[in-house]
């Protein structure tokens, strides 16, 4: 697994776990003398973990030891460590050491011992309802243990598989993370990186070589970049340590400690009733203009703050948090400056998992739509668009938290039906007076319905001014509300007000089939 | 006897005129009104006079609909005083202005073309039809456009130019006669430059006007630029209103302007006064108008040319004189005459306005910038302020148009009141999602040299020879921005602590543990260490060892932050804040970007690898977002690739061509 470190306790907020703990270190105190030198011996030596010269080597590659990233992950004074005595068990090879799953010690691989820390404080984590934020800096198992170390591995994943939807899990990758130990980031909910010191991949160059013959280096195998740009593995990447770690900080504010806590709500200063004029004009007026879907969300939520996760992959969808009134919600919207913003495999499957995140921990969600439909071609059918694109649908349909929707222009075909709409239970769908919400646009209607024709301007005229429109779908009921752009935020607020309170009960299973 | 015609260069086309402008109806005057317009077509220009005080006499009836042929802020200016004389309007727009401000504010509006001016505001026969549509009866073109009279302008080549050019004397001005706002604009020095200089503005000024018709003209160096407004009306009277000082220009543009100069006294001003007068009555000149000079520093002054239209910088005379000069144009084309007398006319306080522009200051004083204005507020509670703008949240500032965003005039009963006001109000002015100039506005009017009245064209490069660089902190106001934004900091720590507690909920309201924030504080290159704790909104800041007191309200959704720092009142904006400890701050109209660590994460950030930055030494990005006009090199001739191509739109940064 890897992970350099554990922590189960992220500044006040998520104290709940430690506090326990803080009592069981204090009690040692009454201890006789000789013990109590004993013991201050060994926590001096475990506080300086591999070493002077190799907490040097780390900083040298511009990186902190794990112990330097905790104390700026943290608010000071809220971390107390566990599990600070334990030693590895194999002793056979001389490495009589101690603490912690730090790169200065061992190179951070995983040993038996680590395993057995890391599962301890995940366990408490879960009991107790406490997030799990993972410092992976890691060479992989540990050879010399052998199957101990891998047996491990499997500890940490079912671990990691028990406490899915029950806590959030983040991982931040900060060092090598290779083989079986990417297995563990890949559980969690979030992955982020740092960049050019942080590399992720099942097996690394040497061996890509010798087996596929590939010339790669570790970063274009699995750096920040291809990760957060081509395999969609990682969620976001940071420019070194401290940046890393002052984001994550950010980042966790917007969740709540487990499945049992609703979004929590921060102090806002930004008016719930505050108007947007820019609004009003954002959409162009050709529907084939694009524009950034990024600025409506800016101007919606609370103080422009989007914490966007995978801004560089798939673009044409953007999902992110922000908060409305203090409140996190989760984002979730069509983007028309890339590719039309229409759905493909990459779009679809990054959209789906992020709602099933919001829809797991009370996070409700809004979605934003302009979606001209699914990306054609054989590349997106041979790669199975449709059991993919039905990840999205599958998750929106199942999402039982509060849902609003602004359809700001086009709401295409079965995309239209995908973006959470009224008929998957959306609780507040809206359209923008720019929306044209229809089976398709009326260019390509007019190809299959007037196909041959030779009045085809006056058809298409007549076609836009019937169904490219929100009118039809208003008159259905499909949208609650036919919306001016700048009332938005405050539709929004006060929807969620209400919603707050929202329950849905659905039918005992053991768990749902989603089209992985 | 001073008023020369030194401008001889805008006449020397007289006698050799190419083609004459098809459109008659172009001749000087600034609002022409329309005859017969029911079966339509030729039009004329009925010359008009007057002065009426801003008052609105609904009995003097003028015309029921007036077409204005413009856009931005001065169409919504124009249109603004039609509603008040109870003038219904007529807006013209390209396709992409479609709902920009002046045609919600217009009674009607007409797209008369796609986004190029030549296609649209300038498209002459869709504008004629949209007059026949609308049936207006009179057109105001503002400034610019179809504003500028065409007739002294003829087709020359080179080589002409250059004959021109030694027959006035060197140095000279080549300039779009089509043109103002220093587009198409060049001074030579010689032949070659002639050449050179007539070769770029023509071509210019054909792209930006649609029109390539040059003039050349006497440059003097070093001169004050200062105009006399008139106003005259069809039966033979004209006023002069007193002067504008137009002296700070960037690349022959005017920037800050302001009425009365410091420099004239009354008896210059009267001279010059009376000399335009005269002018505008020989010419029978019947509307508002400018004549501008350029005055050297004996007070000797040189007439430069008249422009027939509305200024720009009109509003600095309307607030001290109280006339609304648009008002008075519409009157006198009805054929009124002037209401008021030379001596009724006054200097009431002093006026100032800056042109506040979407443009880069940090780049040769100015290059255009694009973008969206994603926030947008003007200062217009604040007293003494007035600011004449045609956009709004949401707008968008494109390379098709003049990147002004407005003007901003700030009135008092002294100069030195309405100059406290222009920095007040650049202060709380909120531009966001463009770059702007306010930056050097603010610069200019609290210099010092400005401040004695001791200006000239070549104020600018004067002042900043290396190029502006952004407001110089003193020490103290050094320290007052690094209070300020420690306090902002740990603002915006204490408030991210602050949940709001559900009755179960398991989110302690927490209490900060921490009494003094240890932080590290990076302003250009220089590191600070800054000690701040607070009760409640006040906070107490040490910042190299000297004790500020920052108190706010610290509401860190507002774009305007009003702080006081022990005792001094400033307004500042917060334009970002980044989890990892990044913050823009405007303070003093310059954005600075100071990093924010706790000392801790200071001292650790001594280990992070410094990122390897781009060489450019063998590549050309783009300084601005435009046009690509001509590309003289392909790949193999010194460069190793090319990136564009002539005719390509290109943004800010984008890369044009890799040298080998």
């Amino acid at each position: 697994m890897a992970v350099a470190m554990r922590v189960a306790a992220a500044g006040a907020r998520l104290g709940v776990v430690v506090s326990g703990l803080r009592v069981a270190v204090r009690s040692l105190c009454s201890q006789p003398v000789s013990i109590n030198e004993r013991i201050e011996n060994k926590r001096r030596a475990a506080l300086l973990g591999g070493g002077q010269r190799r907490i040097e080597a780390q900083h040298k590659r511009g990186k902190l030891t794990a112990r330097e990233r905790i104390s700026l992950l943290l608010d000071p004074g809220s971390f107390v460590e566990s599990d600070m005595f334990v030693e590895h068990r194999c002793s056979d090879f001389g490495m009589a050491a101690d603490k912690n799953k730090d790169f200065t010690v061992f190179g951070g691989s995983l040993s038996g011992a680590h395993a057995q820390k890391v599962c301890k404080i995940m366990d408490q984590a879960m009991t107790v309802g406490a997030p799990v934020i993972g410092l992976n800096d890691s060479g992989g198992a540990r050879i010399q243990e052998g199957v101990e170390s891998l047996a491990g591995y499997a500890d940490i994943f079912l671990r990691n598989v028990m406490a899915s939807g029950v806590i959030p899990q983040i991982s931040l990758i900060m060092g090598p993370c290779a083989g079986g130990a990417v297995y563990s980031p890949a559980l969690t909910d979030f992955t982020f990186m740092v960049k050019d010191t942080s590399y992720l991949f099942i097996t690394g160059p040497d061996v890509v070589k010798s087996v596929t013959n590939e010339d790669v280096t570790q970063e274009e195998l699995g750096g920040a970049k291809t990760h957060t740009t081509m395999s969609g593995v990682a969620h976001r990447a940071f420019e070194n340590d401290i940046d890393a770690l002052c984001n994550l900080r950010e980042f966790f504010n917007y969740l709540p400690l487990s499945s049992q806590d609703p979004a929590p709500i921060r102090e806002c200063h930004d008016p719930s009733d505050r108007l947007v004029p820019e609004l009003d004009t954002i959409v162009p007026l050709e529907s084939t203009k694009a524009y950034n879907m990024v600025d409506i969300i800016h101007s919606v939520v609370d103080e422009r703050e989007f914490f966007e996760i995978m801004p560089n992959y798939a673009k044409n969808i953007i999902v992110g948090f922000a908060r409305m009134n203090g409140r996190t919600v989760g984002i979730v919207g069509n983007q028309p400056k890339v590719a039309s913003g229409c759905l493909d495999i990459n779009s679809s499957v990054k959209g789906a998992r992020f709602v099933r995140f919001c829809d797991a921990f009370n996070i409700p969600l809004i979605t934003f739509v302009d979606v001209p439909g699914f990306l054609p071609g054989t590349a997106q059918e041979y790669g199975g668009i449709i059991r993919h694109g039905a990840k999205l649908l599958y998750a929106f349909a199942e999402a039982t938290v509060p849902k609003v929707t602004v359809i700001t222009r086009k709401a295409y075909g079965g995309a239209y039906d995908v973006m959470s709409s009224k008929h998957l239970c959306g609780d507040s769908n809206y359209a923008w007076p720019t929306a044209e919400i229809a089976v398709m646009g009326a260019k390509g209607a007019m190809e299959i319905i007037f196909k041959g024709h030779e009045n085809v301007d006056a058809a298409q005229a007549e076609y836009i001014n019937k169904f490219a429109n929100p009118f039809p779908a208003a008159v259905r009921g499909f949208v609650d509300d036919i919306i001016q752009p700048s009332s938005t935020r405050v539709r929004i607020c006060r929807d969620l007000d209400v919603l707050a309170s929202k329950k849905v009960q659905r039918p005992w299973r053991k768990h749902a089939n989603i089209p992985l | 006897m001073a008023g020369l015609w030194v401008g001889a260069a805008s006449l020397i086309s007289a006698g050799r005129r190419g083609q004459r402008s098809p459109h008659q109806l172009m001749r000087s005057a600034a609002l022409w009104t329309l005859k017969h317009v029911s079966h339509c077509s030729r039009q004329h220009l009925i010359v008009s006079r007057n002065l009426c005080s801003a008052g609105y006499d609904s009995n003097e009836k003028t015309f029921d609909k007036i077409l204005v042929a413009n856009r931005g802020e001065i169409a919504c200016r124009v249109i603004k005083t039609c509603k008040k004389m109870g003038i219904k309007t007529v807006a013209i727009h390209s396709d992409v202005d479609a709902s920009s401000v002046h045609v919600k504010m217009a009674d009607e509006a007409v797209c008369v073309g796609p986004a190029p001016t030549s296609k649209s505001y300038l498209n002459m026969d869709a504008i004629m039809e949209a007059i026949k549509k609308t049936r207006a009866q009179a057109v105001h073109p503002g400034y610019g456009f179809l504003s500028e009279n065409k007739e002294f302008a003829k087709c020359l080549d080179a080589d002409e130019a250059v004959r021109i050019a030694r027959e006035i004397g060197y140095p000279v001005m080549i300039k779009a006669s089509a043109g103002g706002g220093g587009k198409g604009m060049r001074i030579a020095w010689d032949d070659e430059e002639t050449r050179d200089g007539f070769r770029f503005s023509s071509q210019e000024a054909a792209s930006s006007f649609g029109d390539d018709r040059l003039l050349i003209e006497k440059f003097i160096d070093n001169p004050r630029h200062i105009e006399i407004q008139v106003l005259g009306d069809k039966h033979g009277n004209a006023l002069w209103l007193n002067e504008r000082e137009c002296s700070i220009q960037r690349r022959n543009q005017k920037v800050v302007e302001e009425a009365p100069s410091i420099f004239l006294d009354s008896e210059t001003r009267r001279a010059m006064g009376e000399q335009a007068v005269a002018l505008a009555k020989a010419v029978q000149y019947s509307s508002a108008g400018t004549v501008e000079f350029l005055v050297d520093s004996k007070k000797n002054f040189y007439f430069l040319e008249m422009n027939t239209r509305l200024q720009v910088e009109h509003p600095v005379t309307e607030c001290i004189t109280g006339l609304d000069l648009v008002q008075e144009m519409i009157r006198v084309a009805k054929g009124y005459p002037l209401r008021h007398k030379q001596a009724d006319i006054p200097i009431n306080g002093w006026a100032v306005e800056c042109r506040v522009y979407a443009e880069d200051p940090y780049k040769s004083f100015g290059l255009p910038s694009i973008g969206r204005l994603s926030q947008y507020q003007e200062p217009i509670h604040l007293p003494g302020v007035r600011v004449d703008s045609g956009i709004q949240p949401g707008s968008d500032i494109s390379i098709y148009y003049d990147p002004m965003i407005s003007k901003l005039i700030t009135y008092g009963s002294d100069r030195t009141e309405a100059l406290k006001r222009m920095e007040d109000a650049l202060d709380n002015y909120v531009i966001r999602g463009v770059t702007h100039n306010i930056a050097l506005l603010r610069e200019v009017i609290i210099n010092s040299r400005f401040i004695k009245g001791d200006i000239n064209t070549k104020f600018l490069s004067d002042v900043y020879p290396d190029g502006f660089k952004g407001h110089k902190l003193t020490e103290d106001e050094r320290s007052q921005l690094l209070a300020m934004a420690a306090s902002l900091f740990v603002a915006s720590q204490l408030r991210a602590q602050h949940f709001q507690g559900h009755e179960n909920s398991r989110v302690p309201i927490v209490k900060p543990q921490v009494a003094n924030w240890e932080l590290s504080i990076k302003l250009n290159d220089e590191v600070h260490a800054v000690v701040a704790s607070n009760s409640g909104p006040a906070f107490s800041v040490e910042v190299d060892g000297s004790k500020l007191n920052v108190t706010s309200t610290w509401n860190l959704a507002s774009p305007l932050l009003s702080v006081n720092v022990d005792g001094t009142q400033r307004t500042i904006q917060c334009l970002s804040r980044e989890a990892g400890g990044s913050m823009s701050i405007q303070f003093l109209g310059t954005v600075y970007k100071v990093h924010v660590l706790t000392k801790l994460a200071a001292e650790l950030s001594e280990f992070m690898l410094e990122k390897v930055v781009e060489d450019t030494s063998s590549i050309l990005r783009s300084p601005m977002p435009g046009m690509v006009v001509a590309l003289s090199v392909k790949p193999g001739d010194m460069v190793k690739s090319v990136h564009c191509k002539a005719g390509d739109t290109v943004g800010e940064g984008d890369l044009l061509v890799e040298l080998q």
